[in-house]
């Protein structure tokens, strides 16, 4: 130490004290060696990846930015936001269903929840592919009376509209339950005074609950949406060719099949690391009521979420 | 008190034998009440006599089981159509309210919205109020509670009495007929009750027409032109506070104002 410290100690010879800004952390030998040997093990991990040659890091290289690859890349990501987006936007009314005074309602949402997370999402894609073999006509009717409108089913469910369907229709269970868990979480007082206040139900469900269910929404979002980058490698079983697919079909030709799973697998990081980095930037703006020490400054909403209509 | 109120024949808020029970517990038993413009009533009574019961059935917060509830000549609840009586869905029944003002005694404001926000929040959206408009009223108002520095603060960064004092800015940015408060000092220490109480003798002050439910007899002496006293879901007496506060004539009254001597 520098300077000397000036130890004040009371006439009754008690315990001195020093003010707490002349504080210095304390020194943890164990946390360095600690540290310096999870460091040794990923680089060695690391290098002995590196220079192992069945991992054909140079064809990993080559494909990386093949316009197939990319392609599927671009399909993978597509199927995951109309996915998402959908299943979002179905599972908040089913969440509402369910919280509804309205038996009904609450039935419907309740049975399908059950059959959509009760069944394998495989087995769904496939069922939805083969719809034709099923159902060879769709028609919009009278229940048990005769039909308005049909459509050769094969016409409207191709492989791309069962894989939409599929993966949002499951989806949306899922997120149902999420978004009823949130809701749940958001004091009852919150739309009760919004009540008193002459807001219609659906108006402080937008401006007040869900801005505040959100918190507890979005980290299992999160979950889900990297769920959901994955869970579209399954729609190469229904032959479309997404990520996955399209580096199948290359080591199909190539029987570089380690090297190509690579090229898939660290597009699938780069992608699950970009929706984490969002979702700490989306998980900051819902918690800013809840900063109590930081300066009060309004945040900025990002695109638009939260403004006041 | 201050100068006696000219008190206009039509009342604002009419109770006709308004009964209230949550299953078995039947906690209002026949209230009846009138409450005219620019009137301030104080209710006091013990813990579970169904004050808080009442005041939310003011508003339809809570739906009476017997009897009527009118503000401003509307029953609140229901409409009539060709004679008969039809009670009103949620939202519609959400809309009647929407010019009563209502203060809570856990303050509910939006956690998730500025101060300025919790305030404009209503005029804008549910009266219209164009939103240059509606801040420069919510200004004016953070200057009557005394929180001008306080605008872009989040709710929790204040301490509760600022809170309160927020709620009632924000109960009174729709410029309500009528405001309504269910204990707004219970949640409060001690010291952070004056600053609540000043502000709602200010707005007593003004002609606010308020029904107050509070266990502050001082409020009760100096801003109410009426003091209620409830017990077991009955209004037991009623009068100017100069008598009920000084000479209850009601064994049950003296009893519950004894504690306060
Ligand atoms: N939603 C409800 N469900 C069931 N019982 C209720 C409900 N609200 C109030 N009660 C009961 O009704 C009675 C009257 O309650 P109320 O809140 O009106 O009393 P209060 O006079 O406001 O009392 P306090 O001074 O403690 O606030 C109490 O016994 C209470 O438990
Ligand atoms: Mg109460």
């Amino acid at each position: 130490m520098s300077e000397p410290v000036s130890i004040v100690t009371p006439p009754q010879g008690g315990v001195g004290w020093q003010d707490v800004t002349t504080a210095h952390a304390p020194l943890r030998p164990g946390r360095i060696v600690l540290w310096l040997v999870v460091l040794l093990v990923a680089a060695n991990f690391i290098w002995i990846c590196a220079r192992n040659e069945n991992f054909g890091w140079p064809v990993v290289g080559a494909y990386f930015f093949n316009p197939d690859v990319l392609r599927g890349l671009g399909f993978s990501l597509f199927l995951t936001v109309i996915g998402m987006v959908l299943g979002t936007f179905i599972g908040l009314l089913l969440a509402v269903a369910r919280l509804s005074d309205d038996r009904l309602a609450k039935a419907v949402a309740g049975i399908y929840i059950w059959f959509f997370r009760g069944t394998p999402l495989l087995v769904q894609l496939i069922f939805w592919y083969n719809m034709s073999t099923l159902f060879p006509q769709l028609s919009l009717s009278i229940p048990f009376g005769p039909a308005l409108m049909s459509w050769d089913t094969n016409s409207v469910i191709t492989p791309l509209t069962a894989a939409i369907f599929g993966l949002a229709l499951n989806e949306a269970a899922y997120m149902a339950e999420i978004i009823r868990a949130g809701l749940m979480s958001v004091d009852r007082g919150q739309a009760e005074t919004a009540s008193a206040f002459g807001m219609t139900r659906r108006r402080a469900l937008w401006r007040i609950v869900i801005p505040q269910a959100m918190r507890s929404i979005v980290p299992p979002t999160g979950n889900q949406l990297i769920n959901m980058v994955k869970a579209t490698s399954l729609v190469s079983v229904i032959a479309m060719s997404d990520l996955l697919y399209a580096v199948q079909s290359i080591y199909n030709r190539t029987f570089e099949i380690v090297p190509m799973l690579l090229v898939a697998v660290l597009w699938y990081l780069v992608i699950t690391t970009v929706l984490n980095i969002a979702q700490g930037y989306i998980e900051r703006y819902y918690a800013r009521g809840d900063r109590r020490s930081e300066a009060a400054t309004p945040a900025q909403s990002p695109a638009g979420i939260g403004d006041n209509a | 008190m201050t100068a006696p109120r000219s008190i206009s024949a039509a009342p604002l808020v009419e109770a006709h034998g308004v009964h209230k029970s949550f299953g078995d517990l039947h906690v209002l038993k026949g209230i009846d009440l009138n409450v005219a413009p620019g009137e301030v009533v104080v209710i006091l009574g013990p813990s579970g006599s169904g004050k808080s019961t009442f005041l939310r059935c003011i508003n339809n917060l809570e739906s009476i089981d017997r009897g009527a509830v009118l503000v401003a000549g509307e029953q609140m609840g229901y409409r009539v159509h060709d004679g008969r009586l039809i009670k009103l869905s949620p939202d519609a029944a959400a809309r009647q309210r929407r010019n009563i003002g209502m203060v809570f005694q856990q303050f509910n404001l939006y956690p998730h919205m500025t101060v300025l926000q919790n305030i404009i929040e209503a005029p804008i959206g549910i009266h219209g109020v164009p939103r240059a408009e509606a801040t420069a009223y919510a200004h004016e108002l953070l200057r009557r509670v005394g929180l001008t520095q306080k605008a872009d603060a989040y709710p929790r960064q204040l301490s509760g009495g600022q809170q309160q004092r927020v709620a009632i800015a924000r109960a009174l940015a729709i410029r309500p007929q009528l405001m309504l408060f269910d204990e707004p000092t219970s949640a409060l220490d001690p010291e952070l009750v004056g600053e609540v109480l000043a502000t709602m003798r200010d707005l007593a002050r003004q002609g606010l027409t308020m029904i107050v439910v509070t266990h502050e007899i001082g409020f009760a002496k100096e801003a109410a032109d009426r003091v209620i006293f409830m017990d077991g879901g009955h209004i037991v007496e009623q009068g100017p506070p100069g008598e009920i506060l000084v000479n209850p004539q009601h064994p049950r009254t003296q009893a519950f104002l004894a504690r306060f001597i």
